[in-house]
């Protein structure tokens, strides 16, 4: 039993020490806004050109909006987000001690609105909690991403980072081949980026819309020809965390706008 | 109400040019792509915009398919006379939005 322990051990610590080898040093981190065109940055640094805003002020709109059958708006509990949802989004996602898990910053929308506004749950990608999550994000702006704090999260986060180092699908590639390994390079014509989550959610100019995180990596995930994890996956969300946690210290730009 | 930004300087001295921004929440549907049963999704696009300053019309904009979500425009204009600029944005199915913002000419 002691022994296999300690092969097991051993194992898992020789494994390590190669997929140490590529990952970024923290002087290196550059966010995903260092890669785009001039035109692009253009978008994302006018707050009147940036399209992420319209969403920003439909979520500022809902925020006030009361709901459920609780008759309670956001603002209700949490007064004026401009402080009270300042640094939040760079925190999550974090731990649920009642879930036992950590939850992304959908997953807290809908949890209010389950727990204290009594009120349906919005589905993923919809144009509300979109503009509820950017709302709230957008309070971030500037503030140094901080998730992977909470001890209790230390688990969640080693997984995040297995599922990140696992090589997977077709094409047998995992998210650090590209994105720890090869992040100076371009991949058909495109800049591949370091994947840091800055700016989430953030306008796409490809999808339209605006669009999180879960979003990114899934099409990321079907690119690489794997299936994709639904939508609130658990192994979504330590995928998200384990990111997260990997810039820490950089700071928030949401609505990001990105090619 | 779908959410618009405008952008006008609030304030600019007499015969200075301008730079006007908006944006409009909108989908842009082309009217050329189908669903996964074949059904073509219906045209939903904005088909004009026009900006009025002081009454008067100073630029005017035809939309087509091929145009962007979310649709941006930036023109220039010379500031005359303190007062309003209007926006209105017309589309299919009934699409009718406005938006305005004043200036200050000294």
């Amino acid at each position: 039993m002691n022994l296999r322990f300690a092969i097991a051990c051993a194992s898992l610590l020789l494994a390590a020490f190669p997929l140490l080898a590529g990952e970024i040093p923290p002087n290196q981190r550059r966010s995903g806004y260092s890669f785009i065109a001039p035109d692009t940055k253009a978008i994302q640094d006018d707050d009147t050109a940036n399209p992420g805003m319209l969403f920003v002020l439909d979520g500022e709109t809902l925020w006030k909006k009361k709901i459920g059958a609780a008759d309670k708006s956001c603002a209700d509990c949490h007064g004026d987000a401009a402080s009270t949802m300042k640094g939040v989004a760079a925190r999550y996602p974090a731990f649920d001690k009642g879930l036992a898990r950590p939850v992304n910053i959908e997953q807290r929308v809908n949890l209010c609105r389950a727990n204290h506004q009594q009120a349906s749950p919005l589905a993923y990608e919809s144009h509300d909690l979109l503009a509820l999550t950017a709302f709230v994000a957008r309070q971030s702006r500037g503030v140094a991403i901080s998730t992977g704090d909470d001890p209790a999260l230390a688990p969640f986060v080693a997984r995040g980072r297995e599922r990140f180092m696992q090589r997977q699908g077709q094409l047998n590639l995992s998210c650090a081949n590209c994105h720890d390994d090869n992040w100076d390079r371009k991949l058909a014509g495109s800049a591949i980026t370091q994947a840091h989550p800055t700016g989430y959610p953030l306008y796409r100019l490809e999808w339209q819309s605006l669009g999180s995180l879960e979003r990114r990596l899934r099409s990321c995930i079907s690119g690489i020809r794997a299936q994709a994890y639904d939508y609130g996956a658990p192994e979504l969300v330590e995928l998200e965390l384990y990111l997260m946690s990997r810039a820490r210290g950089m700071a928030m730009e949401t609505p990001a706008v990105r090619p | 109400m779908p959410a618009a930004l405008v952008n006008v300087p609030p304030k600019a001295r007499r015969g200075d040019v301008i730079e006007i921004k908006t944006l409009m929440s909108h989908i842009m549907e082309t009217g050329y792509r189908h669903t996964a049963a074949g059904d073509v999704v219906p045209r939903d696009i904005i088909t004009s915009f026009t900006c009025r300053y002081n009454g008067t019309e100073i630029f005017r904009a035809d939309f087509f398919p091929a145009i962007a979500a979310n649709p941006f425009m930036s023109f220039f204009t010379v500031a005359k006379d303190s007062g309003k600029f209007e926006f209105e944005w017309i589309g299919d199915n009934g699409f009718s939005e406005t938006a305005s913002a004043a200036i200050t000419v000294e």
